[in-house]
């Protein structure tokens, strides 16, 4: 926890969350989530699923308002009324849904709600900045002009993240950005994320990829059934992870699991991996 | 990178066309495959009314030779142009993926309010129409209120508004029923006698390929400067030469008669600033992104009750403004006005043209094209002397064959990954 210590006095404080929960209707989808994101920092969003990483997510987009707690951005307190509220503090967010306009190509997916020249669209310009975004990302996308409806899932998420790029925002939300991209691709949005960190913003990754996960993380934060269970370092054993995610009592259960594994003639899964 | 695409003017360099396996259309050939692989794939855009609006017109001349006489097409033009504003308001309405189904009533209304307030009660006319466009558009207002607030869905409200509305028309046409406007009043000479002289009819109709031309021309002109690929020259000349022969035929053919309507050219000139709005604003950018995926369009940001609440007061505005063309059409305001079959008429006219029902696609030109076909049809059963049973059979037909249309197509589309 030294170390954590550490950072936190690094950089501004980004973003705090006080005691944030959400209910939909009977379901606690969090409760009493604390978080805090630095400036310069990736903080990493880990937990099974349903453990209500995308809830906190769209909490923090403004799509869901929360049931209680505060949030300061910045410094000061807020409250996140609206996607356009969160959009005009700077947070970005690529939604593990990705929310994109099938109708609509992806120059007007990446620019949506932030067109340049609102009498006349300025579509050159556009396109120009969205070849620009895509290439960073070295997407493989054959024509920004088809709808949005003809890519593959992959192309797709890389319109969402470059769209959430477009803006110079202070705070990134990436709900599993990697998910389904290729190897390629994943290696451009880890170096990204690199970058963004680098530039001096904060951001905040969901993956269940603990490869990626451990890549790029400055501090991995555990949900478990919508609350804290943990704060890491990327150098966590991989055990120490998996515990805290899936919970102190279904260790046993993965510790059977790697113990059947060594059975069959494999080398049990040592904990610490690089 | 941009630099290297400066210097190298190949193709292959472009920004846009690094990609090897989309194959880019070159030349006019080029283009015609494209368009009919476009088409396969269910992106029908306006060639289901091309087609349509030939077999109609076939039919019916081949009946009655009189159908496609310059005299005959010139009241054509006449009887468009009042529905016809009324379905460009349904096309805002189903771009967002809503509908209303009181356009007829709002006419109807509109038509009876400008007859009060201006002959019985003796207004000046200016402010009776714009009484008339205000109520219209309050009655938009009221709509999206109801959607957005209570979340009611718009084809109940605008049901609801519908049988209200007339009720209010006819409360205020009372015992009388329905009111003469003088002859030879401006409004009603505009509804039915005023067309262009020939000179501006011409002039108009080069208007809109040298418009293509010049704003073409500059587009291509930007994009190479950008080191995009550029539109080629040999295609928008020929583009814009084929749309102003085009249109210097029709202007022609019809001034051997009377002519343009000026209403015509009132609704043509609508549908234009419409198209404008809904291609080339942020505005119409947002209604479209609504219409596509409202959620998505929410998390971008857009205020997405403003749009509804924009898509509503066009709607029912224009519903008014159309309503006020047809009093000036009939010189009169009666009880009669906006019932039967206006409404089916509107909407129809706007699924027709090609716009979705389902909501994200549409233009504003399917509510000129749409209104053509079925004002088409209604004149030329007209001609054959058939009762409006059968008029209203045959449109009741003629939608269903479009929303089925609609339906092949957005599934092909979906198929075919073009949404
Ligand atoms: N709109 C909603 N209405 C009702 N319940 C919801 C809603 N959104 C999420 N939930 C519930 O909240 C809990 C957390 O969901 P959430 O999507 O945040 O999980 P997650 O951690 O992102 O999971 P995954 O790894 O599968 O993406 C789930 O139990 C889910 O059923
Ligand atoms: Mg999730």
């Amino acid at each position: 926890m030294d170390r954590t210590q550490e950072l936190r006095d690094m950089g501004e404080l980004v973003l705090g969350l006080r005691g944030i929960s959400k209910h939909f209707g009977a379901v606690s989808a969090l409760t009493d989530i604390d978080l805090d994101v630095h400036a310069g920092e990736v903080v990493a969003l880990v937990g099974d699923n349903g453990a209500g990483k995308s809830t906190l997510v769209k909490i923090l987009a403004g799509v869901h308002q929360p049931s209680s707690g505060s949030i300061t951005f910045r410094g000061k307190p807020v409250t996140l009324a609206d996607p356009s509220a969160a959009l005009g503090l700077g947070i970005a967010t690529v939604f593990q849904d990705l929310a994109l306009c099938e109708n609509l190509d992806v120059v007007a997916n990446i620019f949506l709600g932030r067109e340049l020249s609102p009498y006349r669209l300025d579509e050159v310009s556009m396109e120009l900045k969205a070849w620009t975004l895509l290439n960073e990302l070295s997407a493989r996308i054959p024509s920004v002009r088809e709808p949005v409806a003809s890519l593959s899932g992959g192309q797709r998420q890389t319109v969402a993240i470059a769209r959430s790029l477009l803006l110079e925002p202070k705070l990134i939300l990436l709900d599993e950005p990697t998910a389904a991209l290729g190897v390629a691709q994943t290696a451009e949005v880890l170096d990204l994320i690199e970058r963004v960190r680098d530039r001096g913003l904060g951001v905040i990754m969901v993956s269940h990829n603990m490869e990626d996960v451990r890549a790029v993380a400055d501090r991995i934060v555990v949900l478990r059934l919508g609350r804290n269970n943990g704060v890491f370092e990327p150098d966590a054993s991989n055990q120490e992870l998996v515990s805290a995610i899936t919970g102190a009592a279904n260790n046993s259960v993965s510790r059977r699991a790697s113990r059947r594994q060594a059975q069959s003639g494999q080398a049990p899964a040592p904990e610490g991996r690089p | 990178m941009t630099k290297g695409a400066e210097q190298n003017a190949q193709a292959a360099a472009l920004l846009d066309r690094s990609d090897e396996r989309v194959k880019h259309a070159e030349g006019v050939g080029g283009s015609v495959r494209a368009f009919w692989d476009r088409v396969r794939s269910g992106d029908l855009g306006s060639v289901p009314v091309v087609v349509g609006l030939a077999i109609i017109w076939t039919v019916f001349q081949s009946l009655n030779p009189v159908f496609l006489a310059p005299n005959n097409l010139v009241n054509l033009l006449f009887d468009c142009s009042t529905v016809g504003v009324i379905a460009l308001g349904i096309v805002c309405i189903l771009v967002v993926g809503e509908i209303d189904l009181s356009v007829g009533s709002v006419s109807g209304f509109a038509s009876a309010l400008v007859g009060v307030l201006w002959v019985n009660q003796g207004w000046p006319v200016s402010i009776a129409i714009l009484a008339a466009l205000l109520f219209g558009a309050l009655i938009g207002a009221l709509y999206a209120v109801l959607f957005n607030r209570f979340g009611m869905p718009s084809f109940v409200a605008t049901l609801a508004g519908l049988l209200s509305i007339l009720g209010l028309q006819l409360y205020l046409l009372g015992s009388t029923g329905s009111i003469n406007l003088p002859y030879e009043a401006p409004l009603v000479n505009f509804g039915q006698l005023l067309v262009m002289p020939d000179p501006v009819s011409y002039a108009l109709a080069a208007l809109p390929g040298f418009v293509m031309f010049v704003l073409g021309y500059r587009t291509a002109a930007r994009r190479r400067e950008a080191g995009l690929s550029p539109q080629p020259l040999t295609s928008l000349l020929l583009r814009s030469v084929a749309v102003t022969v085009v249109l210097e035929f029709i202007v022609y053919y019809l001034n051997l008669d009377r002519g343009i309507p000026w209403m015509f050219g009132l609704f043509v000139g609508l549908v234009a600033v419409m198209n404008y709005a809904l291609t080339r604003t942020k505005w119409g950018r947002q209604m479209l992104a609504v219409g596509g995926n409202r959620e998505a369009a929410r998390r971008a940001g857009i205020n997405v009750r403003f749009i509804y609440m924009t898509a509503f007061v066009l709607c029912s505005g224009f519903a008014a403004a159309g309503g006020i063309l047809s009093a000036a059409r009939l010189a009169s305001a009666s009880q009669q006005a906006g019932t039967g079959d206006v409404n089916l008429n509107a909407i129809a006219a706007a699924v027709i043209g090609g716009t979705s029902l389902f909501g994200g696609r549409g233009s504003a030109y399917s509510a000129l094209l749409g209104i053509i076909v079925i004002q088409s049809i209604a004149s030329g059963l007209t001609l054959l002397d058939l009762s409006s049973s059968l008029r209203y059979m045959i449109t009741g037909a003629v939608l269903a064959i479009a929303v089925i249309v609609d339906s092949l197509a957005r599934r092909s589309r979906a198929s075919h990954g073009r949404a």
